[in-house]
């Protein structure tokens, strides 16, 4: 089993993820850092609390699942797993190269601890309620499976289709978080394809609703808490977020949706996490 | 090998039965043999004959609406728990819709997903161009992983259902609505990956896939009529290719003519192409559908309207023949 840390020990390993995801997106020289970034929280939440699961043997049959749908974030779903030690961090170094086990979008058969292989959007928690649905019919009440979902790939309607699925079986077993960030490649999400009013969206297709800020480490976890002990129907967490969230230049600026940093703007990254958004002052660099 | 197969060849009475018809009886076999089989059916439920399957096993199967994107990729979450997840529709809508979904979540992520396209071919007849599939063979086949067969009648599909459910690996089941000649018996030999040479014959050789496999048979008889000794080789498995068998039978006969109910180009007919080109380079003669769509009408109207029926394919042959030399 992983451990599982405190809240400041967790808030501390934030930071570090955030660190990571700045350092293997500027050496790929290729990447996202707004998506990864703000789900930071989130990630470490999942693997360093809330999942049941065992860095050391992946497919450990009564382990929780992770899918993974917005599969271009994957940079914070490395970071977790490394650090909670699915393999060496030195490897985060190697994202995006040729013949790495750190694909530009996850991999399943490349790397295990991977559930699935995701990047084209929109159905990644189609999969996740077909797994759902498998523990649904083997009356397995001990496994949970957990989704992160972009907010602008709820523009794919496949999504749609999986929604109105998971509320006909009711499978109470799938916890959906949205990473609800505003910003998608075009734009602000609003602009390109309105999304709201979303929780209505998701009240009247059948599902409990929990919003939560979602750089509230805690919330994430009482949240994941709430919706395993609601059994009637499934459940979305849309969590709000700040694309960018830890990185000052970055935050709030669509721009950085996909791109990679060059050396000075990761140098300054950085500097800006280790002292938490200059609230610390002190010898970084 | 003795094939097996029936003895009332090209008679009136042969028995008629659709493809997935045996389907239905393969999946409830499967259901059986094997806990972790699942059926997902895309309101299409009594015509993909996937009902049998409902009935016997109602916990194990799940109706998923009008919705293929959704179909194929619950399937593959489905898999990722260790069912053997059997997805039905009309081949138009699945694979013809999600074809993304099934590169990326079944496919890439190699889940040993069962996709079984109905209504193929333009033997669908009244529904029209929009619902007679012609590209699905292209659409699999091009995709790493995927196995890709067309059993040639309902006793085949029986036993090429029960297979896929045992091989682990993404596969694609393309059946008929029409009724077709059955020609094989329980007997008849049936392995994934095989081609099995049904008629003997030093002019040409014909190769076909799928329900075309019985008009094919029938052609032959008709061109030894006119002196001219075809062999029949039936290639149920599109993917992985026989290469031997293939191979083996240009090899002998130097001229070959491959028959589909399907695009000609892409598909069956392009597969064997892409082979002997490498293998054996022989003329090859690609009898399918010639860059069109089909349009309503009554199944072997369609057939004969668009050279599918065996007499056209013998005509074809015979002309082609002639002015066309065997390379050995």
């Amino acid at each position: 089993m992983a451990q599982q840390l405190t809240i400041p020990q967790l808030e501390e390993m934030a930071t570090t993820i955030r660190a990571d995801i700045i350092r293997m997106v500027e050496k790929a020289s290729s990447g996202h850092c707004a998506g990864p970034l703000d789900q930071a929280d989130i990630y470490t939440a999942l693997y360093f609390n809330i999942m049941k699961h065992d860095p050391k043997n992946p497919d450990w049959p009564e382990r929780d699942i992770l899918i993974q749908s917005n599969g271009h974030t994957v940079p914070v779903r490395y970071a977790a797993m490394a650090r909670s030690g699915y393999f060496p961090v030195e490897e985060l170094g190697t994202l995006r190269q040729l013949g790495s086990r750190l694909q530009g979008h996850p991999e399943r058969t490349k790397l295990p601890g991977l559930e699935t292989t995701s990047g084209p959007l929109g159905s990644g928690l189609s999969q996740a309620a077909g797994m759902a649905k498998a523990l649904q019919i083997d009356e397995n009440h001990t496994r949970w499976v957990y989704c992160t979902v972009g907010d602008g790939e709820l523009n794919e309607g496949n999504n749609w289709e999986a929604i109105m699925f998971a509320a006909k079986y009711r499978l109470h077993n799938l916890v959906v978080i949205v990473d609800r960030n505003n910003i998608q490649i075009d734009g602000n999400t609003e602009n390109v394809m309105p999304l709201e009013p979303l929780r209505d969206k998701w009240e009247a297709f059948g599902w409990h609703v929990q919003e939560i800020d979602g750089h509230n480490i805690e919330s994430v976890i009482d949240a994941c808490s709430m919706a395993r002990a609601i059994v009637e129907k499934p459940s979305v967490i849309i969590a709000h977020t700040i694309p960018g969230k830890g990185v000052p230049f970055m935050e709030y600026d669509y721009h950085w949706h996909g791109g990679a940093p060059n050396s000075q703007q990761a140098k300054d990254a950085l500097k800006k996490l280790r002292s938490m958004g200059g609230k610390i002052s002190g010898d970084h660099n | 090998m003795d094939m097996h197969l029936v003895d009332n060849i090209g008679a009136e009475d042969i028995t008629q039965e659709p493809t997935r018809a045996g389907f239905g009886r393969g999946l409830v076999l499967a259901g059986k043999a094997d806990k972790n089989v699942v059926a997902l059916s895309a309101d299409l439920t009594e015509s993909t004959q996937i009902s049998k399957f409902a009935e016997e096993f109602p916990g194990r199967f799940v109706e998923m609406g009008v919705a293929e994107q959704n179909l194929v990729t619950v399937a593959s979450g489905m898999a990722a728990m260790g069912k053997v997840p059997f997805a039905s529709s009309y081949a138009a809508f699945a694979p013809g819709r999600c074809w993304e979904q099934i590169r990326t979540t079944i496919c890439l992520n190699d889940r040993p997903v069962k996709l079984v396209g109905s209504h193929a071919g333009v033997s669908v007849g009244p529904d029209g161009a929009t619902h007679q599939m012609l590209e699905d063979i292209a659409l699999m086949r091009s995709l790493p992983n995927m196995v890709v067969i067309a059993p040639g009648d309902s006793i085949e599909a029986e036993k090429a259902t029960q297979a896929i459910a045992t091989n682990g690996k993404p596969s694609y089941l393309r059946l008929a609505r029409e009724k077709t000649a059955v020609f094989t018996t329980d007997t008849t030999p049936f392995e994934i990956g095989r081609a099995y040479v049904l008629r003997e014959g030093t002019d040409l050789a014909i190769m076909a896939t799928g329900t075309m496999t019985y008009q094919a048979l029938v052609a032959a008889e008709k061109l030894a009529k006119d002196g001219i000794n075809a062999e029949v080789v039936h290639v149920p498995t599109i993917k992985p290719l026989d290469v031997h068998t293939v191979t083996a039978s240009a090899k002998k006969c130097g001229r070959v003519i491959t028959v589909e109910e399907a695009q000609a180009a892409a598909g069956f007919g392009s597969a064997v192409a892409e082979l002997l080109s490498e293998t054996w380079p022989v003329p090859v003669k690609r009898i399918g559908m010639q860059d069109r769509f089909g349009e309503s009408g009554k199944p072997n109207e369609l057939l004969v309207q668009f050279g599918l029926d065996a007499n056209h394919i013998a005509m074809q042959a015979h002309n082609w023949i002639e002015r066309m030399p065997q390379y050995r």
